[in-house]
């Protein structure tokens, strides 16, 4: 009885992601054109890449508040009909792999057959990240922080990320081999904003502190651009242009009290995956050791370290062992990671263009290929609330 | 508060960082108030006896209403700790660095609370070292809490 009710449970392998598009990225407020138009042309290439007519969609899901509003979408597109439209709640980059796994379970469910996933960008338009507004008086749970300077992601990631590497052991090496697979990776894409600018360990180390554990290094870019993903389901997928990533497993949610203001989550270190991990291997069938490359959510590295952990991939006291720029790097290592420079070298894309280079792994055309990758997992968002994680296979 | 950082200056912190203020729908109204005369206070359920902070209308333990604001002793260790070098607020420009703790209270069920540590902002700061309570009073007329080691 069990199977059978773990079989009707599931979204695996009823949908895949069969179309991916791209705006160029560019320095944050350097886009030359509105963020709404930013989505549309991303939206148009990945409907282009799939094979299909941008008309044909007729479900939308994105998240962190994306600004560009799913019936303006659909309304300057010409859309027949709009049968799903979705955003996953919370902020940053938490919902990248939960909008994917919304949007697989739409088509399951039969709301939909074909749904656009997207996230634009633009940071001239709007506000910028990492920055605290200038107010007179605050309220609520930041009021506890906010005044005393403790106010961005950055910020609160350090101190957890602290309190970890105090508990496990880890020292810097750890978080500099992070950021260094990135940058090696964006080494060989060019598509990647530090494309052409290598990172040392010494450029590493003598960069400066954003706030201690982390150099300037350690810390996601901020860009503009705009990047979506189209998923269709079993039936359609196998006849588009492109070879399908199979939606194998998605898992979405936080831990105990993880929304507790002020430091309060109960467990303090967490990057928030220890309760999705398991349910995700469960629904995809497989065990960690089956990954073959892992694009992880780089807010900053200190998360990214607690997330590997959390996925089953090294225990908490291994860090050191397994955080190595050997292990992180394609074509070779135990777990290439962020095989297009992802957050840190690729584009800061909300995570969305992690989900793209996870689709270019199973479809064998990633600049940092590894070598006959049938299982590509990706984590989205790091110590944040909600988070998210997906397996793709080929 | 002249122990601030050694340079003079009054608080911690420069003026123009944004002044906590109760939340309008008073959930919050017994901290600030406890604040005001320098005492450190969280809720406690006086159903099951569940501390909890920051303020919320419902114990998330027993789902007992109205949990009661409960003093607690201004002492506690430090869980955790960073020195901010990239200033994020305006007012913040001349500050850096800076000290934050997150400090675990003593006999309160683990409630953390963040604030700076006063002194050298270079100061070489312990996981679980003691520190107490001192409240700054501000021009503006909020009170801050921040931390000594003890």
């Amino acid at each position: 009885m069990m199977a059978s009710a773990m079989d009707e449970y599931t979204i695996k392998d009823k949908a895949a992601i069969v179309g991916i598009g791209e705006t160029a990225y560019y320095k944050r407020g350097g886009a030359p054109v509105s963020e709404f138009r930013l989505a549309l042309e991303a939206i148009l290439r990945a409907c282009e890449d799939a094979g299909i007519k941008p008309t044909d969609l007729d479900g939308v899901a994105s998240y962190s508040n994306d600004r560009n509003d799913s019936v303006r979408v659909a309304t300057a597109l010409g859309l027949p009909e709009l049968r799903f439209s979705n955003m996953f709640w919370g902020g940053g980059g938490g919902g990248g792999s939960g909008a994917i796994g919304n949007a697989a379970a739409a088509i399951a469910a039969g709301f939909a057959t074909h749904v656009v996933v997207y996230r634009a960008l633009a940071q001239g338009q709007f506000g910028r990240f990492g920055q605290t507004p200038a107010v007179n008086t605050i309220s609520g749970p930041i009021a506890y922080t906010w005044p005393y300077g403790m106010s961005t992601p950055a910020q609160w990631i350090a101190l957890r990320t602290r309190r970890f590497m105090h508990d496990h052991h880890v020292t810097q090496d750890a978080l500099a081999a992070i950021a260094m697979a990135c940058y090696q990776h964006a080494q060989s894409n060019p598509r990647a904003i530090m494309y052409g600018r290598p990172l040392t360990r010494a450029m590493y180390d003598e960069s400066r502190w954003i706030v201690e554990p982390f150099h300037l290094y350690d810390c996601c870019l901020e860009n503009d651009g705009a990047a979506a993903v189209i998923l269709t389901g079993r039936d359609r997928a196998r006849d588009l242009r492109q070879r399908p990533a199979w939606v194998m497993a998605a898992a979405q949610g936080s831990d105990f009290r993880q929304g507790a203001g002020a430091e309060n989550l109960p467990d303090y270190t967490t990057s928030n995956f220890k309760t999705l991990a398991p349910r995700l291997y469960a629904m995809a069938e497989i065990a960690p050791n089956d990954v073959d490359v892992a694009q992880v959510y780089e807010n900053f590295t200190g998360a990214v370290m607690t997330s590997i952990v959390e996925h089953g991939f090294c225990e908490g006291d291994g860090v050191m062992e397994f955080c190595t720029l050997d292990n992180l790097t394609a074509p070779r290592g135990k777990l290439p990671l962020n095989t297009s420079g992802g957050n840190l070298a690729e584009c800061y894309m909300h995570g969305l263009e992690l989900i793209i280079e996870a689709v270019r792994q199973v479809r064998g055309t990633s600049t940092a290929q590894v070598p006959d990758a049938e299982i590509s997992l990706v984590a989205s968002g790091p110590m944040v609330a909600p988070v998210s994680d997906l397996i793709l296979h080929r | 508060m002249s122990e601030n950082r050694g340079d003079g200056r009054k608080t911690y912190l420069p003026e123009g960082m944004p002044a906590p203020a109760p939340s309008r729908d008073g959930v919050d109204r017994g901290f600030y108030e406890a604040a005001r005369r320098h005492e450190l206070a969280v809720q406690r359920c006086q159903q099951c006896g569940t501390f909890q902070f920051p303020a919320e209308w419902i114990c998330h333990k027993c789902h007992a209403f109205d949990p009661q604001w409960h003093r607690v002793e201004p002492r506690g260790k430090i869980y955790s700790f960073e020195r901010i070098w990239h200033p994020a607020h305006p007012a913040l420009k001349s500050a850096c660095p800076y000290l934050v703790v997150v400090v675990e209270l003593e006999n309160a069920g683990g409630v953390r609370m963040v604030g700076n540590l006063l002194g050298d902002p270079m100061q070489n700061v312990r996981f679980d070292a003691l520190v107490e309570a001192v409240f700054e009073d501000h021009p503006a007329g909020h009170t801050l809490i921040q931390w000594r080691t003890v």
